[in-house]
């Protein structure tokens, strides 16, 4: 069938031994940045994008995209060996792995969600080559109104599942479409909000916006209370589940997987809620509840399987329409541009080494970050006694040098001081600053969109209502915002969220 | 001061009806277009207006329930090093050139962090100036001098 001549094609493109090393360099430091609390894949791969721009767009994708899921293995070993989840996402992992960790069986623990994860990332992958295509072939047409709507859901949705006041994401949202109308109009060439800098003519530059908003004020709020980490488990030994554990993760694992693919297409960050959605699922299903909290295995290996199936299924939108399920997303979209392609559902005909490459490359990834983890877990645990202080400065220093070398243009580090000291403050006063970066980049599309469908209708806004997709999606946006806002779906929201970030 | 409102909710709130109240304003300066064909001004004054009235409902959510942490106290000394030395690299990175500017900003940053003495900043900073070197400049290729223009006798 066409899927196997595909992934052959894929496969020769992620087996070539430049993109192997690239992707071996992507999920390394993914792994690290996620071992690293205070430093996520999402700042990190804004600080990277520049220096992606001198490889081919195979190669700097398969890099990137090794960063996102390889930061979804490493945040699990912190939470699992000082209970701090490295990456948001891990914080469910937490609860029961770093029992299991305080109980001597952080062995046992690491490997359970290192071979979820494989498990979960090599399906979902498999899930993303079936799907995508079918999907992009729909979406084929689309036009100005399908999108606007979609773009609407997905920054709709991205609410439902922000932590925190509705009221502020729906802010941040409409904050980050201002933001990105800065610059030239489309239509018109007028420059919109520039105070007549010209090197502002062409808008904010995403990666100041991301490295200030992500990067400088997590700094800053570090800053706030310094303390040092405390790495309670400095020796890992016997990773070798025991045949009673490996009975009891197996079922965990695939209802992880499931749920984890499903969820992780929804925009708005699936990955953090699946890996809760997860972890409920496991206590309820449990013969032994009691024991979730106090060490239980399925409460690692479910929640992580999950996470990666997430992770995995989350570049569907992003592949096949071009829209953003999360900021990560938002950067690869980012990543796409530099290299001068537009995403969105043409790229699988146009580019098809590419494409099927990136998949293809997820598995090797899958692979290479298994024999990452397991054997030199000692070496990340080693990563963990690295002081923030010495830890910090090098972000700024990275983020600052990054930024200036895609186009030389100072101005776009003035930015990252303002969008620095802004999200610092948003932060601070109990503000997402996901929701905002989604907008940024998503605000130019809604923008053009909405018109184009405006002119279409020659002005009548009921277009959105009169076409079935359009409607729908407008329907399932609406769904949304209520289902965000029901009581006991809220009260669940905040129980999810408590020890998020 | 006793203040019978959540401190976040207002200052979050005052953020976003002041920049809202920027952009929606601003805008109104460029054509505003019909809806049929939508001027360069019509989404941002849309915008604007709406966050600004959102500002205004986030705040009057906060009215009557104070925050329930004290504040954490202000990184004073990390905002005005941090921020500051990222404005002065936007400054000098094309005068100093790479090496001076590197040094003077890893040594900055570092002592925002009140755990660094002065020996161990100097430390990072150089250990980070090396290593910047060698990735952006060398690695990369980065078109950057190394000692700038303001430097040359």
């Amino acid at each position: 069938m066409d899927l196997i001549s595909s992934l052959a094609l894929g496969f020769s493109v992620a087996l070539d031994p430049i993109n192997i090393l690239y992707c071996f360099i992507g999920v390394l430091l993914g792994t690290l940045v996620g071992v690293l609390p205070g430093i996520g894949p999402t700042a990190t791969i804004a600080m990277l994008l520049p220096i992606t721009f001198s490889l081919n767009a195979e190669t700097a994708l398969i890099m990137l995209a090794g960063i996102y899921y390889g930061a979804q293995y490493g945040g699990s070993t912190t939470a699992i060996l000082i209970n701090l989840p490295g990456e948001s996402s891990a914080a469910v992992t937490a609860i029961d792995g770093y029992q299991m960790a305080r109980q001597g069986r952080a062995g046992p623990a690491l490997a359970a969600a290192a071979i979820g994860s494989f498990f979960a990332g090599s399906v979902a992958t498999l899930l993303l080559a079936f799907f995508a295509p079918p999907l992009a072939r729909a979406a084929l047409n689309f036009g100005a109104p399908e999108y606007f709507s979609l773009i609407v859901l997905g920054l709709l949705v991205s609410i439902a599942l922000a932590h925190g006041s509705i009221l502020k994401a729906l802010g941040m949202i409409v904050l980050g479409l201002l933001l990105g109308m800065v610059g030239q109009d489309i239509y018109t060439g007028t420059p919109r909000f520039t105070f007549g800098v010209r090197e502002l003519f062409g808008g904010l530059n995403f990666v100041a916006v991301a490295v200030g908003v992500f990067g400088v004020a997590e700094i800053l709020r570090n800053l706030e209370n310094e303390k040092e980490r405390e790495v309670g488990v400095t020796v890992v030994k016997n990773l070798w589940l025991t045949r009673d554990d490996v009975k009891r993760v197996i079922a965990p694992i695939l209802r992880g997987t499931v749920l984890g693919s499903v969820l992780g297409v929804l925009p708005g960050g699936g990955h953090i809620l699946s890996a809760f959605a997860s972890y409920s699922a496991e206590k309820r299903l449990s013969k032994t509840p009691e024991q979730f909290g106090h060490g239980a295995i399925e409460g690692v290996a479910g929640p992580e399987s999950a996470n990666n199936a997430a992770a995995q299924t989350s570049f569907i939108p992003l592949m096949t329409l071009g829209i953003p399920a999360h900021p990560v997303m938002a950067l690869m979209i980012g990543a796409f541009i530099l290299q001068g392609i537009t995403p969105g559902p043409n790229v699988i005909n146009e580019q098809p080494a590419l494409f099927w490459g990136i998949i293809a490359s997820m598995w090797v990834g899958n692979l290479l970050l298994v024999i990452l983890n397991l054997p030199l877990v000692g070496l990340w645990v080693k990563m963990l006694s690295i002081p923030y202080r010495v830890l910090f400065p090098a972000i700024v220093l990275f983020a600052c040098i990054g930024t200036f070398s895609i186009n030389q243009n100072i101005y776009d580090i003035y930015a990252i001081a303002f969008f620095g000291i802004l999200g610092y403050l948003l932060i601070r006063f109990g503000c997402e600053p996901a929701p905002l970066l989604l907008g940024f980049v998503l605000g130019p599309l809604l923008e053009e969109h909405l018109r184009r469908a405006m002119i279409i209708s020659r002005g009548d806004p009921m277009i959105f209502l009169h076409r079935p997709i359009s409607a729908t999606l407008l329907g399932l946006a609406l769904l949304a915002v209520i289902i965000a806002v029901l009581p006991s779906i809220r009260k669940k929201r905040t129980e999810v969220f408590v020890e998020d970030d | 001061m006793a203040l019978n409102a959540s401190r976040n909710d207002l200052a979050s709130g005052a953020i976003f009806v002041a920049l809202g109240g920027y952009f929606a304003l601003e805008a109104l300066r460029y054509e505003f277009g019909t809806p049929f064909r939508m001027g360069p001004g019509f989404m941002p004054v849309v915008l604007g207006g709406i966050l600004v009235a959102l500002g205004v409902a986030v705040a009057a959510k906060g009215m009557g329930k104070p925050d329930a942490e004290a504040p954490a106290p202000w990184p004073w000394r990390g905002i005005l090093l941090v921020l500051g030395t990222i404005l002065f690299f936007a400054a000098t990175i094309r005068g100093l050139g790479f090496v001076p500017v590197v040094l003077i900003s890893g040594l900055a940053t570092a002592l925002s962090s009140s755990r660094n003495s002065l020996l161990s900043a100097l430390v990072i900073s150089v250990g980070l100036c090396v290593l910047c070197m060698l990735i952006f400049v060398v690695g990369l290729g980065l078109l950057v001098p190394w000692i700038g223009p303001w430097l040359r006798f």
